[in-house]
């Protein structure tokens, strides 16, 4: 029995090896042509085979010279992201407070509208949702971006799940000792919501981070524009770009790496966050 | 100074409380959702034109004849179901494996499954439109090249632009459904699968009568995320062929028509029709999965 398990230890390690390598695959050709220079790219096309003789950080450098406007993107999309997970884990924490710890009128309607929004993909509405960022003159403007997600029904929902696991006596002894409805959520509840906070701040900063298709139709301007839709821009049939499209591909990825090393519980945990209680 | 006091009272009692709590969604929802739908309903019926809007009825949606419409939709539809059939069963099976007791090290190949879920829809879409280039020295060419295929125009031929496209979803998605279906996988108690290996039952006939069942929740839902994201994809084809082209329109998907009738030919009414009718699509797809799922808990019950 004991061998048995062994001979099958091996077999699933072997199996999981080559998983691991097909799944790290993609991510190593853009890694190792990132030390090419992208003319190279262009004749050759994107593969292994590199002359580690010839391999340098010229394209990192060319990255970093300032003489493009990745950094600026990146600046973009760094400003969006803090600004967005901030707003929306504070105002979906009211939200899911409110549902979570009150009884009141029209309570069950509101939290299906909650669902309703969580399961129309956002695609659904683009073209009006465009029309009224026009006419709201936000185009180009990071709040056009950011306003129509101030409050994330995925949050609310996962908030409101979190704390319907806090005894609600534990309000009224608040309130018996003079606290406030508001000071309760703000002294009380949001010490408690930490854990969740690191978790759903993840999963709201990878998608807002990620996010491309909105931002691609709120923002044209070359200045505006956030990391993925920069990125995208250089993707031009002729290759001209392709140094700071593999370079600055990479260096959208590695900083998030960095992170999920560090907080890879909190990545998992926020990333699948609406599985099976769902 | 009293009327303050009044109003102070009033906004902080228990009975206003939850409103102003709950007041940054109302508000968004309002504003931005509602008024989106309400408004794409009313342009769908509508022909938009500049500053002047006129009724035309059902105009919009007898146009959705149209044979690129319907092929946008069947490729929608066809992705679909195909990333479903490809989705659910291989993550399952990843999952199981990774949670069996003989495998080792299951925390790191559970993390790197997972990294290409941290890639954005943009950078995971160059990688793959460059490793499936024309070229001949591109990755997958020199692959096929080493089994003394010629060189193959991926993303020219209707085959392999799906081909492409499936890879890009697994790639992406196979760790997080994974990630769904593990914390599913450990709630089912040891204790079930250890008196069932007493009573003589194989790993198949556990995976059958205990895992499937069990996980039906997660299978379930995995089933509607895939779904919703199935019907919904652009960006993917978007970003494969650099824009909302595709040669004879193999690539089109439902939204990108969508993109094309409101974005690039300015044709909001035929783009609302669209919209509403994805719209349905999705309240459909969502009213089975409640069914589906609403007999289940009343059988748990």
């Amino acid at each position: 029995m004991a061998r048995k398990n062994r001979t099958m230890t091996v077999l699933l390690l072997i199996f999981f090896l080559i998983v691991a390598a097909i799944t790290l695959l993609p991510l190593a050709l853009l890694a190792v042509s990132s030390l090419r220079p992208g003319s190279d790219l262009m004749r050759y096309g994107l593969n292994f085979s590199i002359d580690w003789n010839t391999a340098n950080l010229n394209e990192y450098r060319m990255l970093f010279s300032g003489a493009n406007n990745y950094f600026i993107w990146y600046r973009n999309s760094l400003i969006i992201t803090v600004v967005q997970v901030a707003l929306a884990l504070f105002l979906s924490a009211c939200v899911g407070y409110g549902f979570a710890m009150y009884d009141f009128k029209g309570k069950n309607l509101a939290f299906a509208c909650v669902l309703l929004v969580m399961m129309v993909p956002t695609e659904v509405i683009l073209l009006p949702l465009y029309r009224l960022i026009t006419r709201m003159h936000l185009i180009n403007n990071m709040w056009g971006i950011i306003l129509p997600y101030l409050v994330v029904p995925m949050l609310v929902f996962f908030f409101r799940q979190y704390l319907s696991g806090i005894p609600k006596d534990f309000l009224d002894a608040a309130r018996v000792d003079g606290c406030t409805e508001y000071g309760i959520f703000l002294r009380i509840m949001i010490p408690l919501m930490k854990p969740s906070f690191a978790a759903m701040g993840i999963y709201q900063g990878m998608s807002s981070w990620n996010n491309f298709l909105w931002p691609m139709i709120v923002t044209n301007s070359i200045t505006k524009i956030t990391l993925p839709v920069g990125l995208q821009s250089l993707l031009s049939p002729y290759g001209n770009n392709y140094d700071i499209l593999i370079a600055g591909s990479c260096f959208a990825i590695i900083p998030i790496l960095i992170l999920f090393v560090l907080f890879q519980r909190y990545f998992i945990e926020g990333m699948t966050a609406g599985g099976v209680k769902g | 100074m009293k009327k303050q006091s009044f109003f102070r009272k009033f906004l902080y009692s228990q009975k206003v409380a939850p409103y102003v709590f709950i007041a940054p969604f109302v508000i968004t929802f309002l504003v931005f959702f509602a008024y989106s739908i309400f408004s794409m309903v009313m342009m769908s019926f509508q022909k938009v034109a500049g500053a002047g809007t006129t009724f035309i009825g059902t105009e919009n949606y007898r146009v959705l004849s149209n044979s690129i419409f319907q092929k946008s939709l069947k490729n929608s539809i066809f992705y679909t179901i195909v990333s479903c059939a490809l989705m659910i069963p291989i993550p399952l099976v990843l999952a199981v494996m990774l949670n069996s007791k003989p495998m080792r090290a299951k925390s790191t190949f559970r993390s790197i499954l997972f990294i290409p879920a941290l890639t954005s829809v943009v950078v995971a879409g160059v990688v793959f439109r460059l490793m499936f280039g024309e070229l001949e020295g591109s990755f997958m060419n020199q692959i096929i090249g080493m089994f003394g295929k010629a060189p193959i125009v991926w993303l020219r031929t209707p085959s392999t632009v799906w081909l492409v496209l499936f890879f890009v979803c697994l790639w992406r998605w196979t760790g997080v459904n994974m990630m769904y279906y593990l914390s599913g996988l450990q709630q089912i108690p040891a204790d079930l699968y250890e008196s069932a290996s007493i009573d003589g039952a194989s790993v198949m006939q556990q995976f059958r009568y205990i895992t499937i069942p069990l996980l039906k929740p997660t299978i379930v839902y995995v089933l509607t995320i895939s779904i919703f994201g199935g019907m919904a994809m652009f960006s993917e084809s978007y970003m494969i062929f650099n824009g909302n082209k595709s040669p004879n329109n193999v690539g089109t998907t439902l939204v990108g028509f969508l993109y094309r009738m409101g974005f690039e030919q300015n044709n909001l009414g035929i783009a609302s029709a669209v919209g509403v009718v994805f719209l349905l699509i999705v309240l459909v797809v969502n009213a089975i999965q409640l069914a589906i799922n609403g007999t289940f808990s009343r059988k748990e019950n």
